[in-house]
């Protein structure tokens, strides 16, 4: 067996710190309830078209102190030409108040089918980027990340 | 228009067909409309809701924004040098928020 990378360790011993009952298997993707109605915005984006795994890469830390500032990038594997190129990226969360992140619009003329901000997250969970392609399909990648410190659900004090 | 505090990064020159990146940064406070005063009262919603940047007047890049973007929205995005000319960064916003910064490049052959 080959040694975890340092990523996969540091996501793998902060979600057993971070839930104390799990099962003997903890994997990187864990299954949480959406607080907000992101499979039907999901499904309403795409039209129930089928959502491909792959060509996208979405890049966030696997372990943030703060959720008010997450860094956050997503590139697709597109040529980026006239007639093969990337229209939207589509970032969703699942626990945060509302589904949608950010869109990004872009086209031939980006040169790289890339983009990045930096986004808030109200609790640890799951995030997906859907890319758009000129051909119609879409295609996405999902990450996890947990949250120490939640952005904008935090109770101020009375 | 209002004067924001605007951070630019773009090249001043590329060479014709080169990828340059640009990173813009702009300050405000993105207020998500989900947090209440001390007082219960919510606090209205006041956000930046989209982006454009325009290459000599066309449009090459969009983004539109939502509440879980981060306060002084940061993008980082791509684009093609093809010739000459200015970049010009737009941001709209809620409660009539505009602001516009400009960019001038030069593209050697």
């Amino acid at each position: 067996m080959t040694p975890p990378s340092r990523r996969k360790f540091l996501v793998l011993s902060s979600g057993i710190a971070a839930t104390t009952v799990l099962p003997s298997t903890v994997r990187a993707q864990m299954v949480r309830t959406p607080l907000n109605n992101m499979p039907e915005v999901i499904r309403k984006l795409t039209g129930g078209k089928t959502i491909n795994k792959g060509k996208v890469r979405l890049d966030v830390p696997p372990l943030v102190e703060n959720g008010h500032l997450v860094p956050l990038s997503v590139s697709v594997d597109s040529p980026m030409t006239e007639a093969d190129h990337v229209r939207a990226i589509h970032v969703f969360t699942e626990r945060n108040p509302l589904p949608e992140m950010v869109t990004f619009r872009l086209g031939p003329r980006a040169g790289r089918a890339f983009a990045a901000t930096r986004v808030r997250m109200a609790d640890t969970q799951n995030v997906i980027a859907i890319a758009e392609l000129s051909d119609g399909s879409y295609w996405s990648d999902t990450a996890f990340l947990i949250v120490t410190l939640a952005a904008c659900l935090e109770e101020l004090p009375a | 228009m209002t004067t924001a505090n605007v951070r630019l990064d773009v090249p001043k020159s590329a060479k014709r067909g080169e990828i340059i990146d640009i990173k813009t940064l702009v300050a405000h406070g993105m207020e998500t409309g989900f947090r209440r005063t001390h007082l219960g009262v919510p606090i209205p919603r006041d956000i930046i809701t989209s982006f454009t940047c325009l290459y000599n007047g066309v449009e090459v890049f969009r983004a539109e924004l939502h509440p879980s973007v981060s306060a002084n929205p940061y993008l980082h995005f791509s684009t093609v040098a093809t010739e000459s000319g200015m970049l010009e960064f737009q941001w709209r916003g809620d409660n009539g928020f505009f602001a516009t910064q400009t960019a001038q490049i030069s593209v050697t052959a």
